[in-house]
């Protein structure tokens, strides 16, 4: 098949490209200069990183979708392929869509081979041996090239790769240049070797200015941020795909923006021996008094089970970061997955319900970091904020990080003077009805202050206790908390269509793909309303939402529907009315994926 | 209430204020007796109440954390995770003084790990075991510091050798290491003020009976057995102030140790003299008395000098859990500035 001879007009700033690489070769720095030089031509983009659980040698792709709509979702197919990975070519080659175009290294035997898409290859040897990178660097000067010949197919301007390079060797002037000078090698090699590439183009940039007051950032990097501004003093943290980097972002940034008046560190970190203990110092420490946290993935919260049992029972706050990837057990660790909700919601034995709070996107990645610790201090409870690995480790376009809008709740603490005007203490009394009690700090000096606290039946002074009553009104009145956080957690957003007898429900980094498929949907005839969750305990507003619709597809990235289940315990009553779209394979849903899964839907 | 008849400290409390709720451990538990002296050290010390956090796991040894110390806080918390409880309330704020009891279940068995990387951070605490070898609330199993072919009515025959938890802590870089009997009053409570005095973790290994399930005459953790075969290394006392020594004692006879605030543990000279600044030596003894089956009990190791947590972390004067919100949060510009970078 030849391509038709007729001129195409250039699909503009709405196209994706993979990027097929070997994992360990440093094509991190290339990728992330694509999206950040996209992004600064103003036109939103963002990159999501498909890695394997390995060190060196293993594939490796990564996917740059730009979007002018601002779609962020994993596309469904990408018409660029960049084929620096000979092991994965040929079937990379054959996931590109008819009229696709194909860049390929020239160092290697490969060549594409289908009529139906363009190649070009890269002079990749000749380039990369001029580069002046030293012999164990020269990987990465290969990327440049990759690099550089994209900025000339797609149009990326020259100045903004070179930016965007500064950028990421944080202005350091010399690697940056090194790298910059290949990838400008390329372009012009590129420009001059394929003239009717550009005189024809297919996918093209255009300048927009739709990315002023945003931000590129991943969803790690903003819980980080969001945890200071919240003023964690105490990380604790083992060591876990997709975890470690929000550990990492803190190591980062605390220096900077915690160190005290004094020259001291206004915060700590500690690199625990297991989850086990990471969460055990948490609620020391939370217990003594500091905003702790921890953060970790499906692994590391099933070995928290009876820390977090405890944090419940005892009532101390902390928080714990959940940046899911697929399990059970180990699962796919470098993959992401919604699926540790019920464990989240429900961790531990006996009758223990905890607070989890739902991230859609980065921004609220920063806004729920700091929030976090207000809800756990209030609460006085353990706080779970769930992640994945899609929103924590790949790049967004993203609002600005928002200020907190509230100053910090320390929740009810007693001081000394506090006992003394009260003249008694009951830790675990309810004299506002709300099931939670004050607490008082290990050094309050006042004699009614001291209190042991236990995971053990405890009475409202918080002595030991195996009395009935004592145990039943303990746990009522922590049901009577539940309750309360029911109305303090981040409530639901509503976007609701009059046309829709139809609504969709999601949670965390499904939001973008809920809103393509929505538009999709539309443009079927299925006009849809939307509820995106962002919180449990569930609310009111979610049971009127499941009531106003005749149906509602549930849409999440597990395989058994775990959040259609909470739903249903929450509105036995609309149980019928809600349906799931419930799909765990390890990549980021599509949007295609999820509308066509709705319109299969038999009892729409 | 303080009455004039009985005895104040320098902070004017009794002993009684140092008490805690009545013990519900069976009658003649020895830890009741190291509770005693937890008590009787507190208080000669003249231990702030309120500085002081009393931290436990679980099991009989964990609940008696109620049972001392009643106007200090505390924490009963999870079996065998008292050392990650107790490691984020230091950082949290290391002006407080912990001081922790913990069994053989939970420091030998399920807290191993836990316990050995206490040490290895050498978080301030007094660390108690309380050792009886065998598992009390749930009915009389062996636990790992049970000797090998040590009988029980139930459990038979124990057929493992024995954590020993002195080696242990030594191995892990504890730079306190003692061993004593809850049958030895005076020991346990001058190696407990010792304790408190240290700068780093101290670990206390106390030989505990267990009066219902592992008291009868041939257990090697009974009454019977320690008060027959406990071979103190020395006579240790606790000297708060260098200044107060005035016995004079001849040559060789005492070892004073000067820890790093000014107190001094005189070590009086009993039968072969063990030098306790000498690692080597206190692994050696331990595993001479091990193969001899000799029960020898006193401070097995001292080496101060470690950095403690909260000095290794850099922490300031201020504690992490007193910091004000203007220190906790930055301000807006910062943000802005942070802001700026993701562009």
């Amino acid at each position: 098949m030849t391509l038709p001879n007729i001129p195409q007009l250039p699909t503009i700033n709405e196209f994706a490209i993979t990027v097929a690489t070997v994992n360990g070769s440093g094509s991190q720095t290339a990728n992330q200069a694509i999206v950040r030089a996209i992004f600064r031509m103003g036109i939103p983009v963002n990159g999501k990183n498909l890695f394997p659980s390995n060190i060196q040698g293993e594939p490796t792709w990564f996917t740059i979708r730009v979007s002018a709509r601002g779609h962020s979702a994993r596309p469904a197919e990408a018409p660029i392929l960049i084929a620096f990975n000979p092991r994965t070519a040929e079937a990379d080659l054959a996931a590109l869509p008819p009229g696709g175009i194909c860049l390929y290294p020239d160092d290697g035997p490969w060549r594409p081979r289908r009529d139906d898409v363009t190649g070009y290859s890269l002079p990749v040897k000749e380039l990369v041996a001029a580069s002046g990178f030293e012999p164990r660097l020269r990987e990465y000067a290969a990327n440049m090239v990759y690099v550089g010949a994209l900025a000339a197919l797609i149009g990326i301007e020259l100045e903004h790769i070179r930016g965007a390079l500064l950028h990421h060797f944080k202005g350091k002037a010399q690697p940056a240049a090194l790298n910059f000078g290949v990838a400008q090698a390329a372009y012009e090699r590129f420009v001059a070797a394929y003239p009717q590439a550009l005189a024809a183009p297919r996918f093209r940039l255009a300048p927009l200015r739709a990315t002023d007051g945003k931000i590129l950032i991943d969803g790690n990097t903003a819980a980080a941020l969001g945890a200071i501004f919240g003023g964690v003093s105490f990380l604790t943290w083992y060591p876990i795909t997709p975890a470690t980097s929000l550990a990492d972002a803190l190591g980062a940034y605390l220096p900077r923006l915690r160190t005290g008046p004094d020259g001291h560190p206004a915060y700590a970190i500690v690199q625990a021996e297991d989850e086990i203990a990471t969460l055990g110092m948490a609620v020391g420490a939370g217990w003594a008094g500091a905003r702790a946290m921890t953060c970790t993935s499906g692994p590391g919260l099933s070995l928290m089970t009876e820390f977090a049992g405890l944090a419940y029972f005892a009532e101390i706050p902390c928080v714990v970061w959940d940046v899911q990837r697929v399990g059970p057990s180990t699962g796919l660790p470098t993959r992401t997955a919604q699926g540790d909700l019920r464990a989240a919601a429900f961790l531990g034995h006996g009758d223990a319900r905890h607070v989890v709070l739902l991230p859609g996107n980065v921004a609220e990645c920063f806004e729920f970091g700091w929030r976090a610790f207000d809800l756990a201090e209030r609460l006085q409870t353990l706080v779970f904020v769930l992640s994945d690995l899609d929103l924590g480790m790949n790049l967004w376009t993203s609002d600005l990080l928002a200020y907190p809008d509230a100053p910090m709740d320390r929740g009810k603490v007693l001081s000394a003077a506090d006992l003394e005007r009260l003249g008694s203490f009951a830790r675990f009394a309810d004299p506002e009805g709300d099931g939670i009690g004050a607490r008082t700090l290990p050094g309050n000096p006042h004699p009614l202050a001291a209190t042991l606290s236990r995971g053990t039946g405890h009475n409202e002074r918080n002595l030991y206790s195996e009395r009935p009553e004592d145990w039943k009104a303990n746990m009522d009145r922590l049901s009577r908390k539940y309750e309360t956080a029911r109305r303090l957690v981040p409530q639901p957003v509503a976007e609701e269509d009059p046309e829709a007898t139809v609504g969709l429900i999601g949670f965390g980094s499904t939001e973008g793909v809920i809103r393509e498929a929505r538009d999709l949907l539309r443009a079927q005839g299925l006009p849809t309303s939307f509820l995106r969750l962002r919180a449990v305990p569930l609310g009111e507003s979610a049971r009127r939402f499941v009531a106003r619709h005749r149906r509602c597809v549930v849409v999440e990235l597990n395989h058994d529907g775990q959040m259609r289940d909470l739903l249903r315990i929450h509105c036995p009553e609309h149980a019928a009315r809600l349906l799931s779209v419930a799909h765990s394979d390890g990549l980021p849903l599509t949007a295609e994926f999820v509308a066509e899964s709705v319109r299969a839907l038999k009892r729409l | 209430m303080t009455t004039a008849r009985q005895p104040v400290n320098a902070l004017g409390l009794t002993r009684a204020d140092y008490r805690g709720a009545p013990s519900t451990l069976c009658a003649g538990c020895g830890h009741d007796s190291v509770a005693s002296q937890i008590i009787a050290a507190a208080f000669e010390l003249s231990l702030p109440p309120h500085r002081v956090i009393r931290m436990s796991g679980i099991g009989c040894s964990s609940k008696s954390a109620a049972y001392f110390l009643g106007r200090s806080h505390g924490f009963n918390s999870l079996h065998g995770r008292m050392p990650a409880v107790t490691t984020g309330a230091h950082v949290a704020n290391h002006t407080l003084i912990p001081l922790a009891v913990s069994g053989d279940g939970d420091t030998g068995s399920i807290g191993l790990g836990g316990f050995k990387h206490l040490l290895r951070r050498n978080v301030p605490l007094v660390y108690i075991i309380e050792n009886n070898g065998v598992y009390g609330l749930t009915k009389g199993q062996f636990s790992a510091t049970a000797d090998e072919g040590a009988r029980l009515k139930h459990a038979g025959v124990n057929l493992l050798p024995p954590i020993d938890l002195c080696a242990e802590a030594l191995l892990a870089g504890c730079g306190f290491v003692a061993r004593s009997f809850a049958g030895d009053a005076k020991q346990v409570r001058e190696l407990i003020k010792a304790a408190f005095a240290f700068h780093g973790t101290a670990v206390l290994d106390v030989i505990s009976p267990c009066v219902t399930f592992n008291n009868h005459d041939d257990s090697t953790k009974s009454y019977a057995y320690g008060k027959a075969h406990e071979e103190p290394l020395h006579d240790v006392t606790f000297i708060p102030r260098y200044e107060e020594m005035v016995a004079e004692f001849a040559p060789g006879e005492v070892r004073d140790l000067r820890l790093h605030d000014g107190p001094v543990i005189r070590l009086r000279r009993l039968a072969a003299d063990h030098d306790p600044s000498d690692r080597l030596a206190a692994l050696m003894l331990l595993e001479q008395a091990r193969a001899a089956g000799e029960f020898i009990t006193g401070l097995i190791y001292l080496s101060e000098g470690r950095p403690t947590l909260a000095e290794s972390l850099g922490l300031g004067p201020t504690p992490l859990a007193e910091l004000p919100a203007d220190t906790l949060r930055p301000p807006p510009e910062a943000l802005a500035a942070v802001n700026d970078e993701f562009r």
